[in-house]
């Protein structure tokens, strides 16, 4: 940069925030992964493949990656219903509701998996009746589902919820005096100007369901090649003091989980480019 | 397409924001609702356009109850004073959107679709625009899309929300002159809500003048001018002087001071004077009805506002030809060329 640029610059501070901003990011997040990378180099590739080939390895990371997914789009779809009744309707008891859905943030993982096992536990108030149907929740990949909805949701209400906020009712009525029925306008106008944050949405939860430890191991029941989630091997495997082992699928995780981001990310721009600011 | 509105009420809690309200529009006119905000314009073009619902009254298009139907089916086209155009769409889609919702039983093809919006963007001559999107475009562009965009359904009424609020001066007096010859050119009958009383008289065959929920006068832009119902629509339209006087055995006074004005037929006690600012002729001492002394002048183009303190207790501002120039100190008399009383304060 040359002298001239640096004076001409209004904001103050550029070069402080953002050797701070570097400096702190290779601290916090940076190093730590480089760490994990460089640790998994101490396998030859042909280990490498091998653990990850394994059986119990797999389907680990199928349950982690597949439960993650689903439950990121249930919460989109459940998210939305909850945002649009938040932001648009004026009910009583409407601030509590608002206040109930942090409540996953709050709350320790471990205190959310013992409340969810014991209510869906066969003998719990939910685990009864649904036990009586023949469906099975607890100590089932079922229950780490339902585990991955609990800590996920928060994610895409408040996502999605200043950005409907924002969002003109005029429009709605430009699309209904234009003939547009109700579900013209939620399908044609609303949810395209939803689009990019419903879509940051999906990826918050979805990372955050593929990384959760807490909650899931009280509900999921742990069955190796069942109900076994990837970040669980990670510990058994550390417990057993096999840390390349442990390593090698943190940094498969570490990979499909930023490949994922990057492509919903790309798709958010994507959304994004179609209401370009000029 | 005549619009007929009845006893319209319609309150925001304990606020009317209409108050009983008469208003008939003929077919292919462009009427303007004048007035300050607050005064239940916009409230009742929403009510026209089925955005809103009243509390009592009836709506009807040609003799035929409009309340009974929804915005969707009442087949009007709304601008709003922000656009409200959709940001996801570009200029072409927006304009097509009218057109791509409708029932698939009536809905047109796509090439018909693609020939109306054309014929569309050209008669808002912004045909070179349909690939952009809305935040691409100025503010007059958008407006121009949101016009277009309303006109493709091919509205039996079109209303417009102080449709040229949001742009800067220039801009809208272009607008005000395009809407006039757009109306001239299709003829639909439309309703425009202003506060801006130039835009209203210079734009509409009719002005609607509303205050307070009510409607003060309905009349051409002549008849709101010149012989303005009411003290409030002497008040709000023009610049007016307004000066507090008694009436009294046939003498006008303002303060303790007679005023040689006719005052016959006038009902006695506290009323009020109005004349334009540009209807006060200075003249020397002695030969006007007011007498006062010049404090302030400043020069406007062909104009020279004064600053006049009567010899009556009141302060008062004139617009006077630069004919003969007025100084700071000046005596003067003053003869309103015009004038008018109305009863109460």
């Amino acid at each position: 940069m040359s002298a001239i640029a640096a004076r001409r610059r209004t904001l103050p501070g550029f070069g402080l925030t953002m050797g701070l901003t570097l400096t702190w990011l290779s601290v916090i997040i940076l190093i730590p992964l480089a760490g994990l990378f460089l640790k998994s180099l101490e396998l030859s590739p042909e280990q490498f493949w091998n653990i990850l080939s394994s059986r119990r390895t797999l389907n680990a990371l199928r349950v982690s990656f597949g439960l993650a997914f689903a439950a990121a789009c249930v919460n989109l779809v459940m998210g939305s219903i909850i945002v649009w009744a938040l932001v648009r309707y004026r009910f009583p008891g409407r601030r509590l509701f608002d206040a109930i859905v942090d409540v996953p943030f709050a709350l320790p993982t471990a205190v959310a998996g013992v409340a969810l096992t014991s209510l869906f536990a066969e003998k719990g108030w939910l685990g009864a009746p649904l036990a009586a149907l023949g469906i099975k929740v607890a100590f089932t990949p079922l229950g780490i589902f339902v585990a991955m909805i609990f800590i996920g949701i928060p994610f895409v209400v408040r996502t999605v919820q200043p950005v409907l906020q924002d969002l003109d009712p005029e429009i709605e009525e430009a699309a209904g005096s234009l003939g547009a029925s109700r579900w013209q306008t939620i399908i044609r106008v609303i949810l395209p100007s939803l689009a990019p944050a419903l879509l940051t949405g999906l990826a918050l939860a979805f990372a955050r369901a593929v990384g959760e430890y807490g909650s899931v191991i009280f509900i999921a029941g742990n069955l190796p090649n069942v109900s076994e989630i990837a970040p669980l091997l990670i510990v058994i495997r550390l417990s057993e003091f096999r840390y390349a082992d442990a390593t090698a699928i943190a940094v498969v995780m570490l990979i499909v989980s930023f490949v994922v981001i990057f492509a919903v990310n790309r798709l958010q721009r994507w959304a994004q480019n179609r209401v370009p600011v000029h | 397409m005549t619009i007929e509105v009845k006893n319209l009420v319609k309150k925001f809690g304990s606020f009317a924001a209409l108050d009983g309200v008469d208003l008939k529009v003929n077919d292919g006119e462009l009427l303007a609702l004048l007035g300050p905000s607050g005064s239940g314009k916009t409230t009742l073009l929403r009510i026209i356009a089925g955005l809103d619902w009243p509390d009592s009254g009836e709506v009807a298009f040609n003799g035929e109850d409009a309340l009974a139907q929804g915005a969707r089916e009442r087949h009007v086209g709304f601008v709003f004073q922000h656009y409200a155009l959709f940001r996801h769409m570009s200029v072409f889609e927006n304009v097509a959107f009218g057109l791509r919702v409708q029932p698939r039983a009536v809905r047109k093809d796509d090439a018909t679709i693609r020939a109306r919006v054309k014929e569309l963007l050209d008669l808002v001559q912004l045909d070179w625009l349909a690939d952009r999107y809305p935040s691409q475009l100025s503010g007059g562009q958008r407006q121009r899309i949101a016009l277009a965009r309303a006109l493709a359904i091919e509205p039996r009424i079109l209303l417009l929300d102080e449709p040229f609020g949001a742009l800067d001066a220039k801009v809208r007096k272009e607008l005000r002159k395009w809407l006039r010859s757009l109306h001239h050119e299709i003829h639909v009958t439309s309703i425009f809500v202003t506060h801006d009383q130039e835009e209203a008289l210079e734009v509409a065959n009719r002005v609607v003048v509303m205050d307070k929920g009510r409607i003060e006068q309905i009349g051409s832009p002549d008849d709101v001018y010149e012989t303005p119902a009411t003290a409030f629509v002497h008040g709000f339209i023009g610049e007016s002087i307004e000066l507090p006087i008694q009436v009294e055995g046939g003498v006008i006074r303002l303060g303790d001071r007679p005023l040689r004005l006719v005052a016959d037929e006038l009902a006695p006690g506290a009323s009020k004077l109005f004349v334009r600012r540009h209807d006060m002729l200075v003249g020397p001492p002695g030969s006007g009805a007011f007498e006062g002394a010049v404090q302030h002048v400043r020069n406007f183009g062909p104009v020279q506002r004064a600053e006049v303190a009567l010899s009556g207790g009141e302060t008062i501002e004139i617009d006077a030809p630069r004919d003969r120039e007025l100084r700071a100190g000046d005596t003067i008399s003053l003869e309103p060329r015009r004038y008018r009383i109305f009863a109460g304060t």
